[in-house]
Formats: structure tokens, C-alpha cells, sequence
């Protein structure tokens, strides 16, 4: 198929930015759509160009790296999957396709498609993890039984990818589904209920420092997350919050 | 320099112990005074930073990576292995120990495999303390599944995202470490170069990857943990910023390179698509518990798949050819990866293959389905389900275990794996060779220490499945904290190290050099034409079988690309900026030269064993026939190269491998 990009350019974090037009032509359906990104690059390689930068790298939808907003829409039309695992499939021939980075405050525009996310790390920093030492020297694992519903519940929260598709698909730019999908998985877990209440406020008080927006329960996070991350997540979030601070 | 593995006397059992009981420590106060630069951090390099930072040492961490938590380690699936023997099948620290050597085909070296046994219970406690949601039972204690090569159930695992979950524990204990001020994260950089001074290990060249500003960063201990080279095949199912340049160049500094021609090639990946494929997706080992592998018995049968004539459905079950339980009866689908590998390769070279490029084999979950689903049937009191409840509760089972992996796979194949058979076929996955380390980490060089999937030390010539998330933690977490001490205790009077020396300069301006080479060559080709060309030449020659003539050919043609690339490579963009196509630029150059020892390593050991075969080394009768032979008598040796100007140049040193514990026997899974 051929497709009409038009792409994000921003030469550094100083550059204002604009939209350029590119063509593409032979596209293969089953091309994922950065592999169509590169066949871009190539060509404006050999053309004397600049390629366009954008983050990715393991390219199969779990390292987090890749982002893109695409026709207004973070990680693509399909759903449940990231940039890197979006098919050519999901476009016709003769499509035009917008390709924008993740926009946030919190999320300042490096290159091109590429933005900061370093502001994820301070929020994990603040308080997302068991203040355990990595010495073994630990009681056997087996020793306290967590039922498997809880177990399950807290897998299914630890597997946010820290993507930031939700930040960027809120109106707000809220992180509060990846805020709240630390908090509860630790929440849930006996070892990490020690702590809880001191790492929901520190996680939210770097959440709110940092610049993201507040959560009106659009619920839009949860349509684009990648990883089917659930709005009950941040029901759980709010009650910690609440149970931490009266 | 001969090489000293400087392995603890005493019997296995005791070595680790007595040797921890035996070691100088540093005291709390001067690790204070004590710079460590951690270059990678997966699970190695983020559990060892993490601790070292805990025990109170200065850590810089670097990874080119926007997060720690983005390493490659996450993208592993299947699990971790440990002795918990929780199963109580018989499992123990002897069986692990015993599993992974003959798993490795007899050419690991005993003491650091034991060890790594003795730590591994250790990990799971530690993990689980960390948060680390493994999968439970219904009476809330820790579930267990199988594994190839291995005859008790010892893996953990969360879902299929277990190296996910254990990155993110450690990558936890690192936040923890960064606001304590103990981790200084060094985020989008990329080692260029290791610094000696006096011989000694005192610090990299970074790129800022954002800036473009070339850094100094000086330490008392340099340890590298950025994973293998599985990407010198250019497609393979590394992620695509893998690479192998901080690894080669310690070796060219000094480190010893290990046994590169043992690669793991995984059987069960998404089979290739087209040309423009930029990578390859691995399907997790944990699937051959409950799928089947099969190909048409029929030659008619699997011309007709191939011509997209014949479903795999409508191929009558006595028409199936499921040939790694015809060859292989004790293991069945269970075999080591390099032999499911191969057995795969077989049937495709012999035309069975399953689509369009002949290049597949089915991986078939229609009887798990069925009986997972007569047994939900009868737990849940139904003792004469019908033929469609049958498959509706087997699917729930199968979507239970392997839901994010059965998703991937329709997102990329665009069918049904439910309905119809998976196609998979092997693809470069793991490095079992890499840097040289004697049984404190340390390479040849001093000071210089390297973990985790870029040493070479634990998994012999093959790696068992579920082994490689055990190695990474293991080497972070419980033993290069020990060992590092050990000789970071002479160092409590060095002071800070000073970067404004020579030696720092000189290595400053090899980097430079090179990156203003890039940026003003100008030439013809593009970074990615000559690493295709490479991952060609290896795949067809060095790859799954390997013979003298294609070594030898593969060593002169690797040698002409990189005569070629070094006159017409060209990198667009500027020096001081992010520029993407630079950075590849390195690290392909890096695979160019790596290749070519690769394919001399290859040429050298004329014998098959684990992932290196050897067509000339086969057996020819018996039980046995055509499957690969060992020859003991001449390679149970490790092959460390030693850098001499030309990676055809290099010099190789042998350490012998002694089996004390261990009877060298074929390796047999029939």
C-alpha cells in the first residue's frame, strides 16, 4: 500500500516543531508499524536526509521504549498493544497517518517523536518499592501464604509497562493509572502493606510535583493502555490515599 | 598470561562457602570512599548495582536505554529456575548443578555452575520479599511449571512476563538506592570505552545520547552487564539497541573473549515474514509443556500447506509427523533447545516446512486443550461434558497459562492460535560465550569485572531454558558483591580516581576520532545495509550447522564488509545531538570485527556440542546416529581469545575444564 505520514519534526527541546509530509509507497500489510517507520528512514538516508528519531527498542511490546501518538490515538488504533506491535493491517492503501510524540508538560519533547520520561522515574523513586535489602538473607518464600486472587490481582497491576500512552491520552495528563498501578500492586501484597501508606503519599506528592493533572475518571487511560491496566487501579489508589491521610 | 580461573579448593559442596568465610571485607566506612561504575542495568547489572549500593559503595549506573526498567531482561517469558524442590520431585542444588552442566554439554566450568545452584533458592526469597508477584496456587503458596532439558518442575514464573516482574523488582531496589542518593543513574548514556590506568580498570568514555557530549566517569572497579551479542546475526530476538560494544571493547582492551561461538539458536519463534523484518519474536519455551511440535508426515501434505491449499486442521492426525516425540521419546516436545533447533532445521531442509518460505513447523495446543478441558470438566462436577464445553474450559486453561503470549502471537500472524497451530521456527536468541571471567567475575584485565549474559562462565555450550533470569540475579544480587570486595579491599587508600590524566585523554580521543569518522565519511551506504549483510553471511554460515568451507568463507566475507563499511558507510546528522544512526554506527562496526572471531572460534572447535554443530562431527551408528558428537578428548576446554590488532589475528588460550563431580556422558534426551 501508499500512505501519506505527515510526522512530528523537532530538530532539539528549543525547536518550536512543526508537521512534515512524507510519501511511503510498497507498504506490506504485514509490516509492523515501525518496521514502516524504518523502510522511511532508509529511504531518507539514501535521499541525503534526516531520519526521524523515535523511541522503541525490544520491539515486542514489553520494554516500554516506544510511544508515538498515531492518528490521535496513543499506540495506535488496535488495542491492547503498543506501537511496536501495531500491524500495517490496521491501514488502508492511501491513508494519510498523523504521527505525533507523547504530549505532556511532564513529558518535554527531546527529538523529533523522542520525549523525556525521566519524570516516571522520580514519581518510582519516591516510593515504589519494598524497602528491603537485596541481602537473601530473607525468610523462604513459601512462608507467607497470599491468596491466589490477590497474587493474581497484583500481577495483573505490575504489569504497566511505564509507557506514559496513559498520560498522553488523558485530557488532563494525569499518571494516575501509573501511579496507582504501583501503589496497588503493592497494596495488595502483605509484604508491601508495611509501607503503604507513607508510599502512596510520596508517589502522589512527586505525581502532583512533577506536573501532571488530576484524574476526572474519563477513563481514557484505560481504553489505550497497552497492558489492559484497570481503572480500578486508581479506586484502590484513591482509597490508600484517603486511609494514609485521616 | 596464562589463564587462572582461581576456583577454590575443597570439595564442590564447600567452595562457595569457604571461600566467603575466607575473603577480605571492606568496612562500612571506606566503601563510602569507594566509586563503582555499573555499565548495562538488566538483571545483572541493576541487581549488582542495587546491592553494591546498599552495602554503601558509590554506584554509577549507566543505561542507553530512557529507564533501567527497560533492559532487555524484561522481554524474558518463560521463568527462573531455583532448587526449591517445593514440588518435592526430587529436586536439589546437586540436580540444578548436574541439569545445567549436562545441559551445557559438558563445556561450563563446574565450580561457578554449583555455585550458582547453591544461590538460587535465594533468589526466589528475595524476589518474593522485593514484591515480586510469582505465580500461587489456590492455597496460596508458590506454583511451579517445567522446563526443556530437566526432569522436575522448578520454574518460577509470573504469567509470561517473568523477566518483566523481576527487572521491575530490582529496578525497585535501584529507586530505592537513586533517592537514597547511593545510585547515581545515568540514563540515555552509552559506554564507549573502558579507561585503564596502571593496568587497572579505572573508568569509561560515555556518550550522552542526548547531548552528543562525550563524558568521563572514573571508579576503583569497572563491571560490565550489557548482555550478549545476539544481534551480530542482525535478526534475532534481542532488542534492537543490543549490542555488544561495551563487551568488545574491554576485549580489545585487554579482556579475554570466551567461546563466541556458542549461541543459542531458540526453537520456538515467530517464523519470518518478509525482507523488511527488523526483528524476531520469541515465543516462550514454557509452550512446549503443552504444545505439541509437529510437521506433515506427507511430502504432498506439506507442499499443499505451503501453497496455502491445506489447513493444518484438516491434516488427519496419523498424517502428523510430531517428530521430537518419534526421536526423542523421553523428552518428547521437552528436549534442549539446541536440539529441538536443530530437529526443526531437519524437517524444513527436508521440505516439510509450513508456510510460504518452508521455514516453519506447528506448535500444536489441540491436546492440551482437550485435556485440560476433561479435567476443569470433572472439578467442576461434570462427568459427561460435551465436545464444546470440553474446549471452552481447555482454552480458559490455556488462556490462564499463556493469554499474553497467545495474544502476541495473533497481533503479529493474524491468526487464531486457539484454532489453529502456532508456526514457529528457531531464531538467535541467547550468548552463552562472551567476556572471559575467572570465578570472582573478574576479567583478564583488573579491577574489571563482567555479569550476567555477557560473561561466559555458567552455561557451557547451551543454556537451559529459564537459566538466564537464575545467572543475571544470581551474579548481581549474591556474588559479585562478595567478590568485588575482595579486591576493592586493597583500594581503601587509592583515594578519587582523577580523570584529568593521559590515559583518560588518550581514550577520549580514540572516541572522538571515531565519532568524527562517522559523521564525516559521507559515504554511499547506509549503517543497517552492512549490518544485514553481516547478519546474512552469519546466519547462512555460522549458524544453526557449520562446516570447515563455510567458516573459512564466512571469515573472508565478513573481513570484506568491514573493509567495505569503514569506506562507505554514511551517518546523517551531526556529532552533538541525538543521533540514533550514530549510535548504530558503533556498535555494527563492533559486530563486524565480533563476527569474524566468531566464525574463527567456530573453524577452531571441530567437534558438536550444544548449540555449536559441527557437520563433520556426527554420530554415525547406534541409538545415536546423527546426532551431534562431542569429543571430549580434544575440546573440553574454553576458548579465550586474546585481542592482537585483527580480530583474525587473535590469539587463543585454553583452561582446561575439569569434571570432578560430573561423569562426561553423551547427552542424551531419547
Amino acid at each position: 500500500m501508499n500512505l501519506t505520514l505527515k510526522i512530528w519534526r523537532q530538530k532539539n527541546a528549543r525547536d518550536k516543531g512543526k508537521l512534515v509530509e512524507y510519501k511511503v509507497t510498497d507498504i506490506s500489510e504485514h509490516m509492523s508499524f515501525l518496521e514502516m517507520m524504518d523502510v522511511l528512514n532508509e529511504d531518507l538516508v539514501a535521499k541525503g536526509g534526516e531520519p526521524v528519531a523515535f523511541d522503541h527498542d525490544c520491539r515486542e511490546g514489553i520494554c516500554g521504549m516506544c510511544s508515538l501518538y498515531i492518528n490521535g490515538e496513543a499506540h495506535g488504533p488496535d488495542r491492547n498493544i503498543t506501537t511496536c506491535q501495531l500491524h500495517m493491517r490496521m491501514f488502508n492503501d492511501g491513508d494519510t497517518i498523523f504521527i505525533e510524540p507523547f504530549r505532556s508538560k511532564a513529558f518535554p519533547v527531546i527529538k523529533d517523536l523522542v520525549v523525556d520520561r525521566t519524570s516516571f522515574e522520580r514519581i518510582q523513586q519516591a516510593g515504589g518499592f519494598i524497602s528491603i535489602n537485596t541481602s537473601g538473607n530473607t525468610q523462604d518464600a513459601n512462608a507467607i501464604p497470599i491468596s491466589k486472587h490477590d497474587a493474581d490481582l497484583s500481577m495483573d497491576a505490575a504489569a504497566c509497562i511505564g509507557c506514559g500512552a496513559c498520560v498522553a491520552s488523558c485530557k488532563n495528563s494525569s499518571a494516575m493509572l501509573f501511579v496507582s498501578a504501583k501503589v496497588s500492586q503493592f497494596a495488595l501484597l502483605p509484604q508491601g502493606r508495611v509501607e503503604a501508606a507513607d508510599r502512596v503519599m510520596n508517589m502522589v506528592k512527586q505525581m502532583d510535583e512533577e506536573g501532571f493533572g488530576n484524574c476526572t475518571n474519563t477513563g481514557a487511560c484505560e481504553i489505550e493502555c497497552p497492558k489492559g491496566i484497570s481503572l480500578d487501579n486508581i479506586a484502590r489508589m484513591n482509597r490508600e490515599y484517603l486511609k494514609a491521610s485521616i | 598470561m596464562t589463564l587462572n580461573s582461581k576456583v577454590p579448593k575443597g570439595p564442590i559442596k564447600d567452595k562457595w562457602t569457604t571461600y566467603k568465610d575466607k575473603i577480605d571485607l571492606v568496612n562500612p566506612a571506606n566503601k563510602r570512599n569507594i566509586d563503582i561504575i555499573v555499565v548495562g542495568t538488566g538483571l545483572a547489572g541493576g541487581s549488582a548495582a542495587a546491592t553494591l549500593a546498599e552495602l554503601g559503595y558509590n554506584v554509577k549506573a549507566f543505561a542507553y536505554q530512557d529507564s533501567p526498567r527497560r533492559a532487555h531482561s524484561i522481554a524474558a517469558q518463560g521463568g527462573i529456575n531455583a532448587a526449591k524442590n517445593y514440588m518435592g520431585d526430587g529436586d536439589s542444588n546437586y540436580r540444578l548443578f548436574y541439569d545445567t552442566v549436562k545441559g551445557g554439554d559438558y563445556r561450563s566450568r563446574e565450580a561457578n555452575v554449583y555455585r550458582l545452584a547453591e544461590v538460587s533458592a535465594n533468589i526466589i526469597d528475595q524476589c518474593v520479599a522485593q514484591g515480586v508477584p510469582f505465580a500461587r496456587d489456590y492455597g496460596g503458596l508458590l506454583d511451579n511449571r517445567s522446563f526443556g532439558g530437566v526432569l522436575v518442575s522448578r520454574t518460577f514464573y509470573a504469567k509470561g512476563q517473568t523477566g518483566q516482574q523481576l527487572l521491575l523488582g530490582a529496578y525497585s531496589a535501584m529507586n530505592r538506592q537513586i533517592a537514597r542518593g547511593k545510585i547515581t543513574m545515568y540514563n540515555r548514556h552509552e559506554m564507549l570505552d573502558v579507561v585503564k590506568v596502571d593496568g587497572k580498570a579505572r573508568g569509561i568514555i560515555a556518550r550522552d545520547l542526548i547531548s552528543g557530549e562525550i563524558e568521563r566517569h572514573s571508579a576503583h572497579a569497572v563491571v560490565i552487564a550489557t548482555g550478549g551479542y545476539g544481534n551480530v546475526y542482525f535478526l534475532s530476538t534481542n532488542a534492537m539497541g543490543s549490542n555488544a560494544t561495551a563487551a568488545w571493547k574491554i576485549h580489545k582492551k585487554g579482556a579475554y573473549f570466551a567461546n563466541p561461538c556458542f549461541t543459542q539458536i531458540h526453537p520456538t519463534c515467530i517464523p519470518r515474514s518478509g525482507d523488511y523484518q527488523s526483528k524476531l519474536t520469541l515465543m516462550s519455551e514454557s509452550l512446549r509443556n503443552d504444545g505439541r511440535i509437529w510437521v506433515p508426515k506427507n511430502l504432498d501434505d506439506a507442499k499443499a500447506i505451503q501453497q496455502g491449499k491445506l489447513k493444518p486442521t484438516e491434516v488427519a492426525e496419523e498424517n502428523r509427523d510430531y517428530y521430537l516425540e518419534r526421536r526423542y521419546p523421553a523428552f518428547g516436545n521437552l528436549v534442549p533447545r539446541d536440539v529441538a533447533s536443530r530437529a526443526a532445521k531437519e524437517r524444513c531442509d527436508a521440505g516439510y516446512g509450513v508456510n510460504a518460505t518452508g521455514e516453519a513447523v506447528y506448535l500444536d495446543f489441540a491436546t492440551a486443550i482437550e485435556r485440560y478441558g476433561k479435567e476443569q470438566a470433572k472439578i467442576h462436577g461434570d462427568d459427561n461434558p460435551s465436545k464444546e464445553k470440553i474446549t471452552e474450559l481447555g482454552r480458559a486453561m490455556i488462556e490462564e497459562k499463556y493469554g499474553n503470549l497467545f495474544q502476541m502471537y495473533e497481533k503479529i500472524v493474524d491468526e487464531n492460535p486457539y484454532e489453529t497451530p502456532m508456526m514457529i521456527y528457531p531464531a538467535t536468541h541467547y550468548t552463552m560465550g562472551g567476556v572471559w571471567v575467572d570465578y570472582n567475575l573478574m576479567t583478564t584485565v583488573e579491577g574489571l569485572y563482567c555479569i550476567g549474559e555477557a560473561n561466559f562462565s555458567d552455561h557451557g555450550a547451551n543454556r537451559l531454558g529459564a537459566s538466564a533470569l537464575m545467572q543475571g540475579l544470581a551474579d548481581g544480587y549474591f556474588v559479585l558483591p562478595y567478590t568485588i570486595g575482595d579486591y576493592l579491599s586493597n583500594e581503601i587508600r587509592t583515594g578519587e580516581i582523577p580523570t584529568d590524566t593521559p590515559e583518560f585523554d588518550a581514550v577520549e580521543k580514540e572516541v572522538k576520532d571515531r565519532i568524527d569518522f562517522f559523521i564525516n565519511n559521507k559515504g554511499s551506504k547506509s549503517v543497517d545495509y552492512f549490518h544485514k549483510k553481516l547478519g546474512k553471511v552469519m546466519w547462512d554460515k555460522v549458524g544453526m550447522a557449520r562446516n570447515e568451507k563455510d567458516l573459512k568463507e564466512a571469515m573472508d566475507e565478513i573481513k570484506a564488509i568491514r573493509e567495505d563499511f569503514w569506506k562507505e558507510v554514511k551517518v546523517p546528522g551531526e556529532a552533538n545531538e541525538m543521533n540514533p544512526e550514530l549510535e548504530k554506527a558503533g556498535r555494527v562496526a563492533d559486530f563486524l570485527e565480533l563476527g569474524e572471531l566468531f566464525a574463527k572460534d567456530a573453524l577452531q572447535r571441530n567437534e558438536s556440542c550444544g548449540g555449536h554443530f559441527r557437520e563433520e562431527s556426527v554420530e554415525q551408528e547406534g541409538l545415536q546416529k546423527g546426532e551431534a558428537k562431542r569429543d571430549d578428548k580434544n575440546f573440553a576446554y574454553v576458548a579465550a581469545w586474546e585481542y592482537k590488532g585483527e580480530p583474525g589475528d587473535a590469539i587463543m588460550h585454553k583452561e582446561e575444564l575439569e569434571f570432578k563431580d560430573i561423569e562426561l556422558k553423551q547427552r542424551s534426551y531419547k
